[in-house]
């Protein structure tokens, strides 16, 4: 049992409490919170996956073109990728939180479905 | 190895509807409209001429997207089965929008209609990238552009119930997304590649060199829930009613024909090319999907029977359908894989027809989707009536039309394993088949059933591109009914150079 | 016969009949009028609630209430334990972290380390792999945002004449507090903000930057501008025209240029675009001018949020 994965253990823990506060709380602002953390965990994740010990960041300094001598950037570009793709879905869920708001007047998900369906609009 | 000109065909299918999208959203009113249409439907010229060709070619090539071979630079792959399923789904699309597009016009404001444009080619352009793309990490992208692009579809309808549709939907295919994400990123970690084909020989060694086995578990598991979810996989489709219900009728049958049938193809991508059928049937994931698959079709068909309102009847009946193709992958056969191909065609085909129809039967009855009002509305609105009549024909396996070969297929792949499981799935198959009769039959009946009324109603003008539209719908079911042994014979040369 | 059988109904048979013709309730509660219908007035939203039943007497809200929050904190924990439980155990199996042997470090960082500054010509190694050998995913991560903006549009925009009222009395009320503090210091940081977001952008290929980075410390700035001096004064030069145009440009021109250059490279033609002198600022190819147009995009779509999200309109 290799526990030495801190980074690793850290970003599961956050994935794990985000996907619940997205699934199971009530109230829209607290899901968003919720898919911002899970994307955040995965994006610590990817940081921890990109790291060798000893080595520094992939911008080519003094001609140095080894590839000893640098960090992997591949999981740089991902999280570059993977938080655009975060902001755009967050974006989304909050206009439709806003317009949901605007019309139903609570940010509850149940109350909301409630008053949809008994109101019929 | 020098290509051809019609090989760069799916980066044009991918590239022009991006750049379209752009434009349309400059375009107004009239302009945007056929702008778009003219884009959908250059896409479908396309797709044709692939087809054609690639028939001929005889087998799978890649296409590296840039300078750089894979594993260092991205890459697209062709084969028969990517050209056969794009051939279908672009034609579905064409049909659903210019079906679909009056009542869009009445129903959003204006000035928002190049916006909604430019979200469904942004939505084609998804698609082509999803079939064709041979690269994890592309496919999550395009996979987001999708779940964006459909919900806003949904919500542009305005309605509280749209917005509300739209939540739950943006909110269970988050979770999707962020564990398809994790799986992705656990299995880069694994194996170090992005791209399909380096991960799979990847896979191979560390399989067999026997470390790593419960994260390779985990990360098989992971992605395939995700896309279940996304797929509407039971028990995670509880946002497929309201979505479907509450959607205009254009962006209903998007959605329902092609939004979840690009997430399945795209699994079956990922078990053929990613994990390979051996690998993924040792995990033990496939007997869960099928498990699924075999409750989806009765739960989903028995939810329907209980629905007083005609869309959402139809909506559990898309749930049902879609547990018989995940049962069809579930069987983990190479028979089973092709009634799971052959339905995701015929169902899409099919069920866009049915969603376009249903809004039109609805305008004449009240307007109201209820059952009890739809009683008799074959007699006021008669091309209608007949298209729902050959959608419910062709969902419930009546002969030449497109449901009846895919039952074959799901029986014929279900005879082919072993006898202590044969007879059990046997009667799940013929159960549900009862179920699904029951609540179409009963639906087609009330349509024709009631009092011819001694005036004739009010005409409701549906114009000339929804009756268009619906004999095209009507052509390619019955083409997929009548000329079905030759797709099959597409479709099983094609999965053989899937992997 | 099945009645002589079973009189009562009791049968599995009889309550499963039941069953399927007792109707999905959630629906049957009233008389409702078909979704279908064209939304009247979606002014009517922050105009009129809509009609309501009577409210559930005080004591049940209560007991439910309580119920409901003692299974959910329970269920919340019990699921968020046992989602960590099984990844933390998957972590105990993976690659240790930071380690050189990993799967991780193969041949294909080797390559981007070694040959990725003579190939693209870019200093910067993550620039030069997101927007030269995975430029394809960049392309869809642009749109990902331009579909993000399209949809926020279609559900944030003030549509109609009523809305564009009830939006512009807001902001009405707003501009009451116009705060000279905070508009002075506006006055003297935008403009090296905006500058610090250019440097950004067209040092991408060169030092840490990019055009993400650098678009979001435009849009800051926009943004910041948009607070202090309220959308009159913001409106003279970001409307939705401009926002338009330039999302359309930048967007055309990256997927054009870059299907030339995926085109190209296919069909190993020789392309126009050549890697230069590492180090130039017109160097590394395309990355320079793709930097700008992902920057572009990116800043007016930051600003487009706020401001929909602010008060409905660009």
């Amino acid at each position: 049992m290799d526990l030495t994965n801190y980074f690793e253990i850290a970003a599961m823990i956050l994935f794990g409490i985000g996907l619940t506060l997205l699934l199971l709380n009530r109230n829209m602002i607290k899901k968003i919170i919720g898919f911002s953390m899970t994307d955040s965990a995965i994006f610590l994740y990817l940081a921890a996956k990109g790291y060798i010990s000893g080595r520094k960041a992939p911008i080519v300094t003094d001609g140095i073109t080894a590839a000893e001598a640098y960090v992997n950037p591949i999981p740089s570009g991902l999280v570059l990728t993977g938080i655009v793709v975060s902001v755009a879905g967050s974006a989304v869920l909050l206009a439709l939180t806003v317009r949901l708001y605007r019309m139903y007047h609570t940010l509850d998900l149940d109350e909301i479905t409630d008053k949809a369906r008994k109101g019929g609009r | 190895m020098t290509m051809e000109l019609w090989q760069s065909l799916p980066l044009f299918c991918i590239i022009l509807p991006l750049f379209s999208a752009a434009l349309v959203f400059m375009l107004r009113g009239k302009a945007a409209k056929g702008f778009c249409l003219a884009v959908l439907g250059a896409e479908t010229v396309f797709s044709v001429l692939f087809l054609v060709r690639i028939r001929e070619f005889g087998q799978s090539y890649t296409f590296p997207m840039g300078h750089f071979p894979a594993p260092f630079g991205n890459e697209i792959r062709g084969g028969l089965l990517e050209g056969i399923v794009l051939f279908f789904f672009m034609l579905i699309l064409l049909l659903s929008l210019v079906g679909g597009i009056r009542r869009l016009e009445e129903h959003m404001q204006h000035e928002k209609l190049p916006m909604y444009y430019a979200m469904v080619l942004l939505m084609t352009a998804s698609l082509a990238a999803q079939i064709f793309t041979n690269d994890l990490f592309t496919s999550y992208v395009f996979v987001e552009i999708m779940t964006l692009a459909a919900a806003g579809m949904i919500a542009a309808h305005g309605a509280g119930r749209a917005l509300l549709a739209s939540a739950r939907y943006m909110i269970m295919n988050m979770v999707a997304s962020s564990l398809f994400l994790l799986g992705i990123v656990l299995l880069y970690d694994l194996t170090g590649h992005l791209l399909m084909t380096p991960i799979r020989e990847t896979l191979g060694a560390v399989a067999a060199a026997g470390k790593y086995g419960l994260p390779l578990t985990v990360t098989v598991g992971l992605i395939t829930v995700g896309l279940s979810i996304k797929s509407a996989l039971f028990p995670f489709h509880s946002w497929v009613p309201d979505a479907y219900g509450a959607a205009s009728p254009a962006s209903a049958s998007i959605l329902s024909g092609l939004v979840s049938h690009a997430y399945i193809f795209l699994l079956i991508k990922i078990i053929y090319r990613v994990f390979g059928t051996e690998f993924f049937a040792g995990t033990g994931i496939i007997n869960v999907l099928f498990g699924f698959g075999l409750t989806a079709m009765i739960t989903g068909s028995v939810s329907a029977i209980r629905q007083r309102d005609l869309k959402r009847m139809i909506a559990f009946s898309s749930v049902a359908q879609i547990g018989y193709i995940f049962m069809g992958i579930g069987l983990g056969s190479e028979l089973g894989m092709l009634a799971a191909t052959f339905h995701l065609l015929s169902h899409a085909a099919c069920k866009s027809m049915l969603f376009i129809t249903t809004d039109a039967l609805a305008r004449v009855s009240g307007p109201s989707t209820r059952l009890r009002d739809i009683r008799g509305s074959g007699y006021r609105a008669k091309l209608t009536a007949a298209a729902f009549t050959i959608g419910s024909l062709t969902m419930v396996g009546f002969p030449f039309l497109g449901g009846f070969p895919s039952k074959v297929n799901f029986v014929r792949a279900v005879i082919d394993i072993d006898a202590a499981h044969r007879v059990p799935v046997l009667v799940f198959l013929v159960l549900s088949t009862w179920l699904n009769t029951l609540y179409f039959l009963r639906t087609m009946i009330s349509i024709y059933s009631g009092e011819k009324p001694d005036t004739p109603p009010e005409p409701v003008h549906n114009g000339a591109a929804y009756a268009l539209s619906l004999l095209g719908f009507i052509a390619l079911n019955a083409g997929l009914g009548l000329f079905s042994q030759r797709i099959i014979n597409g479709l099983l040369r094609g999965l053989s150079m899937f992997s | 016969m099945a009645r002589r059988l079973d009189p009562k109904g009791q049968s599995l048979y009889a309550r499963f009949l039941r069953y399927l013709s007792e109707g999905d309730d959630r629906l049957d509660r009233e008389v409702m009028h078909a979704v279908d219908a064209p939304p009247a007035q979606p002014a009517a939203e922050t105009v009129k609630a809509p009609e309501l039943p009577a409210r559930v007497p005080e004591a049940v809200v209560r007991r439910h209430t309580r119920a409901a929050r003692i299974f959910y904190l329970v269920a919340a924990a019990l699921m968020a334990a046992g989602i960590s439980l099984l990844l933390i155990l998957t972590t105990t199996d993976l690659p240790s972290f930071g380690d050189d042997g990993n799967p991780v470090n193969n041949e294909v960082v080797r390559r981007y380390l070694e040959d990725g500054m003579r190939e693209t010509g870019s200093v910067n190694l993550v620039t030069g792999m997101i927007l030269d050998y995975r430029a394809f995913d960049t392309l869809g991560e642009s749109n990902v945002l331009f579909t993000a903006a399209c949809a926020v549009m279609i559900l944030l925009r003030a549509g109609n004449r009523e809305e564009r009222i009830e939006i512009e009395a807001d902001e009405r009320m707003e501009n009451r507090n116009q705060d000279p503090i905070l508009q002075t210091v506006t006055r003297l940081l935008v403009p090296l903000i905006l500058m610090f977001g250019c440097y950004v952008i067209l040092n991408g290929h060169l030092s840490p930057g990019g055009g993400f980075s650098g678009g979001a410390v435009l849009g800051a700035a926009m943004i910041l501008y948009l607070n202090a001096f309220g959308s009159g004064s913001a409106g003279r030069f970001m409307t939705l025209a401009v926002h338009r145009a330039v999302t359309v440009t930048a967007l055309s021109f990256y997927a054009l240029s870059k299907a030339y250059s995926f085109f190209t490279g296919a069909n190993h033609l020789p392309s126009v675009i050549t890697p230069g002198t590492p180090g130039n600022l017109f160097s590394a190819g395309l990355i320079p001018y793709l930097n700008i147009c992902v920057g572009l995009v990116v800043c007016f779509t930051m600003y487009a949020f706020f401001a929909l999200f602010r008060k409905g309109d660009i």
